[in-house]
């Protein structure tokens, strides 16, 4: 076996498990409901995924490894074997107690950490989080590590000899191309790619792939909220509904609304 | 929206706690809002900016403009309407380094300003630029921000949008400093007066490397109206099933209304329209006057975008539809019979 060449590049990618994205949510008097709710890998983490291993198949030389990292309870490591399934190498579960609320700028300081550890040249990640649909973790992370960043991506090329990066991203009204040199965060946005479903063969092969868990301690992790929930409540219900039988009454209601 | 009521203390018991919790630090809050201008015209501000001033307003204590550009004489324009706000002052801070405003040398600049100008709050839209850049700035001063605020009840209560929109979340910040992007459909714009600021015209201090380098933009020009801050929107779906047929029935239909064009992620992902133009958790969140619905079932991703609006009318064939559930005025109808012949009517009403 030939040494690994040092050109070699690794990736990380973290991943959340949040309530499935087709789920009806409930505001039940303690907040959203999710006990018992049917969850799954965050979709914008699943093309984080996607992206990583394609990268890999477009140069199979490129890319030593990819590794994948949730930060959740127990059950997080359902979404790294998914992850794993879809072709990561190996994961790493930070186990936090079932109830614990792991902000953005937390999950942001567990992976400067992680990073540190295992020494990516790419992180790729989701641009957001469908639960609390913050927005924040990939920028807060590249700003702590003084990596340069390409939040929104819609298209990634990747030079391997160069160890640069051209990222197109989605701006207001457009997009906006850069380059960065290595190592850089990136952050996914709906149109770079289609995920691919995990085979039958994969999942069984995902299995025995490694998974590593640490404790939030074992990385020095505060956790500490700097939010306190004061309320979570269901949005103003619409009184929508009302349907009409013509156009004629469409114009009408137009002319009602004050439009026309 | 103000909720003057809140901060009133006559009211219940939780409202009197929010108000002398604002009456003690708001006489200390010092706010500093980002002003972001159009990408296609750097002498104006993107309407998100004016809102994100509101709110920043809403605080109750002194509201700082911060204006960040390559050099002093291609950001003159922006000045010159800036300084006219409503804000009690106004920084200009200049590099050739952040004439694209990325990130990596942008973020330490504000940063750099938030620590040493002793500001409680830092302010923004929660524009894609917000987005790109308020993170990295929370990440350098360890920092919880508040992402796409929609209502403030005191100097340090924020209620948010979580689960696209199904729920409303209400926290209380407890950092030194409160770091926020603001939606821009649950706040008035700030208008233009005659009241100028003082301007602190300045090179950028603590610019960050420029470790990305800008290589080039694709904007997509248009006549129309911006599609976040239209008052008429029009928006196809799937339903549409073509390209053709989305430029022979929504454009007429938003000609007619004098509208914006929206679509569905279904729309867009189809090459429908252009991506710019999606409504919905993903793309633009919007509340317009009117959202006229064509073709667009009603996926709870793309009603995260859109049900703050006004009125919504629904054109769609199918009555089980989840558009027609938020629609005030729903039409069961075969899309390419009925938009043509709304677009008549229209064209008849205005005469």
């Amino acid at each position: 076996m030939r040494p690994t060449p040092p050109s070699w590049l690794k990736l990380l990618v973290p991943v959340k498990r949040t309530v499935d994205y087709a789920v009806k949510i409930r505001v039940g008097p303690k907040g959203v409901e999710t006990k018992g709710v049917k969850h799954s890998m965050n979709p914008f983490d699943e093309i984080a995924i996607e992206e990583a291993v394609r990268l890999r198949e477009k140069d199979k030389k490129a890319i030593e490894k990819i590794t994948v990292v949730s930060i959740g309870p127990a059950k997080a490591s359902e979404v790294l074997r998914t992850a794993l399934a879809m072709g990561a190498d190996e994961a790493i579960h930070i186990e936090t107690a079932e109830d614990d609320v792991v902000e953005p700028l937390a999950v942001a300081r567990t992976l400067k950490e992680i990073v540190g550890r295992e020494q990516p040249d790419i992180v790729i990640m989701g641009k957001q989080a469908i639960d609390d649909d913050s927005s924040q973790v990939g920028g807060m992370l590249a700003g702590m590590l003084s990596w340069p960043q390409a939040n929104f991506a819609s298209k990634v090329d990747l030079d391997v000899a160069a160890k640069t990066v051209t990222v197109s991203r989605e701006i207001d009204g457009g997009l906006e191309t850069l380059k960065m040199s290595l190592p850089a965060v990136i952050t996914t946005d709906l149109r770079l790619n289609q995920p691919r479903y995990a085979s039958l063969p994969n999942i069984m092969k995902a299995k025995k792939k490694p998974l590593q868990k640490l404790k939030p301690s074992d990385l020095g992790a505060d956790f500490a909220p700097r939010l306190e929930s004061v309320n979570v409540e269901a949005p103003p219900a619409r009184q929508g509904g009302a349907k009409v039988e013509s156009v004629d009454e469409v114009v009408s209601k137009m002319k009602e609304a004050g439009v026309l | 929206m103000f909720s003057h009521a809140l901060r009133r203390p006559a009211t219940a018991r939780t409202s009197q706690r929010c108000f002398s919790a604002s009456s003690r630090r708001s006489a200390d809050a010092n706010v500093l809002c980002f002003i972001e201008t159009k990408v296609t015209d750097k002498s104006d501000m993107v309407p998100g900016t004016l809102n994100a001033i509101t709110a920043a307003k809403k605080i109750g204590g002194k509201v700082t403009g911060i204006l960040i550009g390559k050099d002093e004489a291609s950001m003159q324009p922006a000045i010159d309407k800036a300084k006219k706000l409503g804000l009690d002052s106004l920084l200009v801070r200049y590099a050739p380094a952040l004439e694209h405003v990325l990130a990596e040398p942008t973020a330490p600049v504000l940063a750099e300003l938030v620590k040493k100008g002793g500001y409680t709050h830092f302010a923004g839209p929660h524009s894609a630029l917000g987005k790109n850049i308020f993170p990295r700035v929370a990440g350098l001063l360890d920092v919880q921000q508040i992402s796409d605020v929609m209502s403030i009840s005191a100097p340090d209560t924020f209620t948010r949008p979580v689960y696209a929109g199904n729920a409303i979340s209400t926290v209380r910040s407890k950092d030194a400093i409160k770091l926020f992007t603001v939606r821009a459909s649950t706040w008035e714009p700030a208008q233009e007066g005659d009241k100028e600021a003082p301007v602190d015209v300045k090179e950028a201090e603590n610019v960050g490397p420029e470790q990305a380098t800008w290589i080039s933009e694709e904007i997509v020009k248009s006549e129309r109206p911006d599609l976040s801050s239209a008052p008429i929107v029009v928006s196809g779906g799937r339903g549409v099933k073509s390209k053709d047929a989305f430029d022979s029935t929504i454009i007429p239909l938003a000609d007619a209304l004098g509208a914006a064009i929206g679509a569905s992620r279904a729309a867009v992902d189809s090459g429908y329209a252009d991506n710019s133009l999606q409504v919905g958790q993903t793309g633009k969140v919007i509340a317009p006057e009117l959202y006229v619905a064509v073709g667009i079932s009603g996926a709870i991703q793309h009603l995260a975008g859109m049900k703050d609006s006004k009125t919504i009318v629904a054109i769609n064939k199918d009555p089980d539809a989840p558009i027609f559930q938020v629609a005030d005025v729903g039409l069961v109808a075969d899309l390419f019979e009925a938009v043509p012949d709304l677009v008549k009517k229209i064209e008849a009403a205005k005469q």
